[in-house]
């Protein structure tokens, strides 16, 4: 027992390094810690920072990047950006959908252009290019990701989106090559982005007065990504506590029943 | 424990129906009067706890078969969109299915630690121990081939590295190895093909596997459970009736493990998932590190710890085929390590051992301790957790039961739990 005691505490008081040294210019920074609203057990989504990030999301982002796995009736789902229905029905109604084929089996107009029609509530958000090559062409060869999980799909989930968003502003160390087309950003992997700083002051005219710098609208955005990649949290931490004060009553009174029924047995 | 039914049936039809079917004689026996050691602790209710463990598998499991579409094109949104997003609580459905398999190897890890420590495997218990190694492999198989489910890039790349793990066999027989990955692929990569049949089998082994819960818990009451004395039962004061004692004993201790379990579905879903996993499966883009789930990293550790693929892969094989050895390996007559000091430390730095190998296998190949200005590579820190989980089982196990001086065992359950005045029932 004392060896296992003295390889524990050895265990403990090591510190972990990788293999590659800190000097390396392509690693990455450790991402920006923000305080955010979903947090911890009690976390709900900002409504105002939900509805201000859509915006920020469909007047930039959605210039290049798809969120395939929104639909519009999801921004007016419980627990999401708390638009009303019809606020969101209107705002569907400002895409154009690829059309289905019309009575006469076209997809085609006369001039060749694909027919479109309105959006429903029941359709998800359209992407910005109607398939993987167009979008490479379009970005210099990268493919902007979609951004339905982005905030699950990467460690450091919205401290690193947050972090990548205003990490454009750093310079490059003396003698950092930044590769043609590219864009230094220190908390991305090897520095090099392909994204251009997709946020300025101003980007965005909030109607709520808000004022639009880059860090409001880098922490608005992340609270709507957040939230599209994880609509039901509102629920879940809701639920999560109402089974907790359940099971916590169950067991104690198991626990109970336990003693009572074992009294003479110990 | 097999003795005579004290079964009476009390009415008319019970009479009637014990004559045909004595199906409840047989569930009054084996969870009623089934006479347990009263001495069990908290060690003893994860059986109970791994039995509610597949049911909450198989119950949310086919739930989410009913949603889940098995296609390489469609798999990743049908979780992703359809089950997290539009069916009604599919998020949670999900979440219970995912954190559940992780709780279910929680539990099975305590339980089968539990039955090192206390020596549950020894005469006459071997065939109970043998058929939980089986379990443990079923759960192993059943989880892989869950993981590979909703198609993302960890589940695509997880597969490939496991299954490409046969084409070493190349190196005994040429093309042999190779031939078998193609096979298990059903194409020349894990494809559309991979994914139905990981599906089917996924569904199928759950059900295989509660069929050997049943031969395992029949094995159990022929000669009943264990107990951390190590000693027989000696009459009936040393036993209680399995109802109620046990049934809220269990019960009890399972309203905790739930809580741990609701913890992390409510609270924390992704605790133990991979931020990879949230990127549909791409065959062109391999993710930086591959990294299986947290209960195969011990023995991802020691497949990476050797150079060789071959060998690698016999390793890895050989430190689960030696869990069906360990009733002949362990030679000591003393069957809990209560009363065996040497043993007792030795046990202890196992479990130290396959948390350090659980650590190196989820860092990536060349991490490193630092000690300073000295590194010590992860690599030989997992090739020392390696050579001890061997050790611990070839030669500590027939070694130590050979040296080690037991303490005194008490003289009877009984006596040990009530003290001198042993013989009060």
């Amino acid at each position: 027992m004392r060896i296992a005691l003295a390889l524990l505490a050895m265990a403990l008081g090591l510190s972990l390094g990788g293999a590659a040294s800190a000097a390396d210019d392509g690693a990455a920074l450790p991402v920006k810690h923000v305080q955010w609203s979903f947090e911890g057990p009690l976390g709900t989504y900002d409504r105002g920072a939900l509805q201000r990030g859509f915006k920020v999301y469909k007047e930039v982002c959605s210039a290049c990047h798809s969120l395939n796995l929104v639909a519009f009736h999801d921004l007016a789902a419980p627990g999401g950006p708390g638009f009303t229905e019809a606020q969101a029905k209107a705002i569907a109604a400002g895409y154009k959908i690829p059309a289905e084929p019309n009575d006469k089996g076209e997809l085609f107009d006369a001039n060749g252009n694909r027919l479109t029609r309105p959006g429903i509530l029941a359709d998800r958000l359209p992407p910005p290019f109607p398939n993987e090559e167009a979008a490479r062409t379009a970005n210099s060869g990268a493919l902007p990701p979609d951004l339905s999980l982005i905030e699950k799909a990467r460690v450091g989930g919205p401290d690193y989106v947050y972090s990548i968003l205003t990490g454009f502003s750093h310079k490059p160390p003396t003698g950092f090559k930044v590769q043609d087309g590219k864009y230094y950003n220190p908390y991305f992997a090897g520095r090099n982005i392909s994204m251009p700083p997709p946020l300025m002051a101003g980007s965005v005219s909030y109607t709520d007065g808000t004022k639009s710098s880059v860090a409001q609208e880098a922490r608005d955005v992340v609270t709507f990504l957040a939230w599209a990649s994880e609509p039901k949290l509102e629920e879940r931490h809701r639920i999560g506590f109402e089974v907790m004060a359940f099971l916590v009553l169950l067991a104690g009174l198991l626990f109970l029943t336990y003693r009572k029924v074992w009294k003479d047995k110990h | 424990m097999a003795g005579h039914s004290t079964y009476v049936p009390a009415t008319g039809f019970t009479r009637w129906l014990d004559k045909r079917l004595p199906i409840l004689r047989l569930t009054h026996d084996t969870m009623t009067t089934y006479p347990t050691p009263r001495n069990l602790n908290i060690w003893y209710t994860f059986g109970g706890i791994l039995t509610f463990c597949l049911g909450v598998q198989i119950v949310t499991g086919i739930v989410l078969a009913m949603h889940y579409v098995p296609n390489a094109d469609l798999a990743f949104n049908s979780v992703e969109g359809r089950i997290m997003r539009e069916v009604n609580y599919g998020w949670l459905i999900r979440y219970v299915h995912a954190n559940g398999a992780s709780m279910f190897f929680l539990a099975v890890y305590i339980h089968m630690a539990r039955g090192l420590y206390y020596g549950s495997y020894k005469v006459p218990r071997e065939v109970i121990w043998i058929l939980g190694v089986l379990l443990y492999l079923l759960m192993m198989a059943t989880a892989f081939f869950g993981y590979v489910l909703p198609w993302g890039q960890m589940s695509f790349w997880g597969a490939t590295v496991i299954t490409s793990l046969f084409s070493a066999l190349d190196q005994v027989i040429p093309h042999l190895g190779t031939a078998i990955t193609t096979w298990l692929w059903g194409g020349f990569a894990v494809g559309d093909a991979t994914l139905n049949r990981f599906f089917s089998l996924h569904y199928l082994l759950p059900f295989v596997i509660a069929g050997v819960i049943g031969l395992h818990i029949w094995a159990l009451h022929v000669p009943g459970n264990n107990n951390p004395l190590g000693i027989d039962v000696k009459g009936p004061q040393d036993t209680v009736p399995f109802h109620p004692y046990y049934t809220v004993k269990d019960a009890f201790y399972l309203s905790l493990f739930v809580i741990l379990f609701a913890g992390f579905v409510f609270f924390a879903p992704d605790f133990f998932g991979n931020p990879d996993n949230s990127t549909q499966a791409n065959p062109l883009v391999t993710p930086t590190d591959i990294v299986p789930e947290w209960y195969l990293l011990p023995f991802y550790a020691m497949l990476r710890s050797v150079p060789q693929k071959l060998i690698g892969v016999l390793v890895l094989a050989g430190a689960l085929v030696t869990l069906f050895f360990v009733p002949w390996l362990d030679t000591s007559k003393v069957r809990s390590c209560r009363f065996r000091p040497l043993m007792k430390q030795c046990f202890w730095l196992f479990v130290l051992d396959c948390l350090m190998l659980g650590y190196a296998g989820s860092q990536s190949t060349d991490a490193a301790l630092n000690f300073g200005s000295m590194q010590l590579p992860l690599v030989w820190l997992a090739r020392v957790g390696t050579a001890y989980y061997f050790g611990y089982f070839w030669v500590l196990m027939p070694l130590i039961g050979l040296i080690e001086k037991p303490k005194t065992l008490p003289e009877s359950i009984a006596k040990s739990v009530l003290g001198a005045k042993g013989e009060r029932t």
